[in-house]
């Protein structure tokens, strides 16, 4: 049997320890920490977490590799249907030597028999070291938070907050442009009900972004982040003309109208394919303009797009296992 | 109290008993009626309402008398909710014996439920609604949960 405190033991844990810490030990202040808004973060945190991720690259590309996690579980509950967030985080755990326990089908758990949300998570609390959640109900990753001792990530809840992926596309960004300072970002489609969008505008705000919205006026940002933006000293552009705009900008976030928010169809039939990106809109745009998009596309960004310098859509889905281990490392503390 | 202030309260019946909740915010006196949960069926006591009141301090304000009732903390927090310049007065034998102004506190528990239906707080889990107060004049406050602003605040007071 294995002897975790022998000598010869933790020589081997030390070899294959990476370095986790900041130089300035930023990114400890994230040791045991629920991750559930990007709002919980401040800049240099933020900073740390894109730094410690640029580290991760080579392990996440399997280049390097290291169990730094060894012996730590990681729950992935995931109660809405998930393809990049929950392969991800799954990739960053296995990455690091963590373990994975899942539940792969909701409906076949003791949830669908009508348990509340704060009993299957201090149920699944007991079981491991850190809980991944993705829930249909926004502040569901709070409520979890309270009643779990162990981490909790937001790994999206409804239409509200989804901070790994913001993270990811700060990534993205920063490694497209060199620095997140003063960029002129046009984010653009769903921007009322995509989590996506809501979190990335808050973060944008501490790197003093430009911020152009474009999207139709039933689609448009809501009033109170809109609020929250400009309170922040960020005044974003609202318009529904990405003709008007795209010359301006170093970066063109596209979402996704998603058909599952609407409570009404016909709603989603009045918008859907307003925006398309194809090469046609880009001619307009500078040489090194970034198209990114949180992923899945359906008919936003024509194919032909991902040919050009312009696409970094798919990069940035490969950019959620570095992110994602650099806060698994984080908060986990890399140590056992 | 000023003598001006005083020609005023004589435009409401004085009260024996109870309490005055003066210098709401003009336009909420029926909502304040709503916190109290008085109506034709459950009061033997009477009560008198003053609507869009001349007021010194306020310009206009409401009013709301209620006989034999004193209140309690918890009606007092959310009368702050929408009123929160308000005012109470306990009165015995027509005598003022207590008189103080209510207080919205930064975080509020419990007092009335998130606007915003798909809020986990309103899908039967054991936590109360929390929010914090951003804003006094009027109040505005956001969920501590989905971080949705409290919209319509009158209509969600639990």
């Amino acid at each position: 049997m294995l002897d975790v405190t022998s000598p010869a033991y933790q020589k081997y844990r030390s070899s294959i320890k990476i370095n986790i810490t900041h130089p300035d030990n930023r990114s400890m202040d994230l040791y045991d920490k629920d991750v559930v808004s990007i709002r919980d973060f401040t800049k240099d945190q933020i900073e740390s977490i894109l730094d410690l991720s640029q580290k991760m690259v080579p392990y996440a590309l399997g280049e390097k590799t290291n169990r730094v996690l060894d012996g730590k579980i990681l729950g992935n509950l995931f109660f809405e249907p998930s393809t990049r967030t929950k392969l991800s985080f799954e990739s960053a755990a296995y990455r690091l030597g963590c373990d994975v326990i899942d539940v792969s089908e909701m409906s076949m758990t003791s949830i669908s028999k009508g348990e509340t949300l704060a009993d299957t998570i201090k149920m699944v609390d007991a079981y491991c070291d850190v809980i991944v959640l993705r829930h249909p109900y926004e502040g569901a990753a709070r409520l979890a938070a309270k009643f779990s001792e162990n981490p909790v990530i937001n790994a999206g809840d409804g239409a509200g907050s989804h901070p790994t992926q913001t993270l990811l596309d700060l990534f993205t960004m920063r490694e497209a442009k060199g620095s997140l300072d003063g960029l002129n970002i046009v984010l653009v489609g769903d921007l009322k009900y995509g989590r996506t969008v809501h979190s990335l505008a808050d973060a944008l705000t501490m790197f003093g972004a430009k911020l152009t919205l474009v999207a139709p006026e039933s689609l448009q940002m809501p009033d109170d982040i809109v609020q929250h933006l400009e309170a922040k000293g960020c005044h974003p552009t609202k318009t529904a003309d990405l003709d008007g705009v795209i010359d301006q900008a170093d970066i063109l976030y596209v979402t996704r109208i998603q058909r599952e928010r609407f409570p009404d169809p016909a709603e989603y039939k009045k918008v859907a394919g307003t925006y398309r990106i194809d090469n046609a809109i880009l001619r307009e745009a500078k040489s090194d303009m970034v198209v990114m998009h949180p992923l899945p596309r359906v008919d936003e960004i024509a194919p032909e797009v991902d040919s050009t310098p312009h696409a970094r859509y798919f990069k940035q889905a490969f950019n959620g296992v570095p992110v994602r281990m650099a806060l698994l490392c984080s908060i986990l503390g890399g140590e056992i | 109290m000023t003598g001006n202030a005083n020609i005023k309260e004589i435009m409401l019946p004085p009260i024996r008993n109870g309490t005055v909740i003066d210098h709401i915010t003009c336009g909420q006196a029926l909502n304040v009626m709503r916190i109290l949960n008085v109506n034709e069926n459950n009061i033997d006591s009477s009560i008198s309402i003053g609507i869009h009141v001349s007021s010194e301090e306020m310009e206009w304000k409401d009013i709301v008398k209620i006989e034999d009732r004193e209140l309690d903390a918890k009606t007092v927090d959310k009368i702050a909710l929408i009123a929160p310049d308000a005012t109470i007065s306990i009165i015995r034998d027509f005598y003022v014996a207590e008189k103080y102004k209510v207080r919205l506190e930064d975080h509020v528990v419990g007092l009335a439920k998130c606007s915003n239906p798909n809020c986990i707080t309103n899908r039967g889990e054991p936590v109360s609604p929390e929010f914090n107060v951003i804003g006094r004049h009027p109040p505005q406050l956001r969920c501590c949960y989905c971080d949705r602003m409290l919209t319509n605040i009158s209509d969600n007071l639990l």
